[in-house]
């Protein structure tokens, strides 16, 4: 139970560190690249919790998918980072002391005995944790899970069309405007008969104009 | 023993970092969408603590959903980020006032 405690302050100590350089470093991938630290760090913080698959999920794709995104579009844009640094040193201290009492109050409201909890003895569950997840999800969860894979459907199709660049490569007619368009505007009768000849008309064909 | 309160006050820590995080780098959109998962972070912990201490596997499907919406969530916003930089070379929170707000 003594290893318990140690890893769990050695994986907070690290968590708080690299949350920490995450907002104060000066480059943003240097940022991101603690903000992978920090996932890392709360990946193993989820094993001690007993939550197995969730702690791969974390690794597979936050730091596998989302950061490296992430980083792909910090060296992919060329960021001004004097300007953006702007007001840095003027709000710490006011930020610094409001994160105090802020964590302060925190610690004096969790730190009561209705919250000292230790971990129950039996688990939740029996077997493993993708198994008992896995029933859950598709069982009780059904119906929100289809709503969530929606919602991933929303966001590629959202990120696709915003940064796809609008160059076509190919001709195409445009249909709204084929089925906007009626005879009255395309097409005009004329009786020619009792038009008054338009004498800018010239003759070219040696004919009569009617 | 670790108890619930130990996990509790960690991600009360983490949350309140990213808070400051937010407060203090106003100017750098990317910073603020990393302050904004590490927050999330913070929260997931919390479901998982409570989950674990409690019991209840129901959290931890929680967890899973808002990693869903997380995800989906940072990449809207890294394609908003691209398309900043590309019409206005920028992502000085400051040059964006397009809407007057």
């Amino acid at each position: 139970m003594q290893t318990e405690k140690i890893f769990f302050y050695l994986f907070a100590a690290i968590l708080i560190i690299a949350a920490s350089m995450v907002v104060t470093v000066r480059h943003s991938v240097r940022a991101a690249l603690f903000l992978v630290l920090a996932f890392f760090t709360s990946a193993g913080l989820w094993l001690m919790l007993h939550a197995e698959f969730l702690a791969i999920l974390l690794v597979l794709v936050y730091v596998g998918a989302v950061m490296v995104l992430f980083l792909f579009v910090v060296m992919s844009v060329d960021l001004d980072q004097g300007r953006l640094r702007e007001g840095f040193g003027r709000h710490m201290p006011l930020g610094l002391v409001i994160t105090g009492i802020v964590i302060a109050e925190m610690v004096a409201i969790l730190n009561i005995d209705a919250l000292a909890l230790t971990a129950p003895e039996t688990p939740a569950y029996s077997g493993s944790n993708v198994e008992a997840i896995g029933r859950l999800m598709f069982g009780e969860y059904i119906y929100p899970v289809e709503i969530a894979s929606v919602i991933l459907l929303v966001g590629i199709i959202a990120a696709i069309s915003m940064t796809l660049r609008g160059r076509r490569q190919s001709r195409y007619i445009p249909v709204s405007e084929q089925l906007a368009a009626n005879k009255r505007d395309r097409l005009r009768v004329v009786d020619l008969r009792d038009a008054p000849v338009d004498p800018s008309v010239t003759d070219h064909s040696g004919g009569g104009q009617s | 023993m670790v108890t619930l309160s130990d996990f509790l006050v960690l991600s009360a820590i983490l949350f309140t970092i990213s808070a400051l995080g937010i407060f203090i780098n106003r100017k750098n959109l990317i910073i603020l969408l990393m302050c904004i998962e590490l927050m999330l972070l913070a929260v997931n912990t919390n479901f998982l603590a409570f989950s674990y201490f409690l019991g209840d596997l129901h959290g931890q499907i929680f967890v899973f959903f808002v990693l869903t919406v997380a995800a989906a969530e940072s990449s809207i916003g890294l394609a908003i980020i691209v398309l900043l930089m590309r019409n206005r070379g920028s992502i000085n929170v400051q040059d964006i006032h397009e809407l007057h707000g």
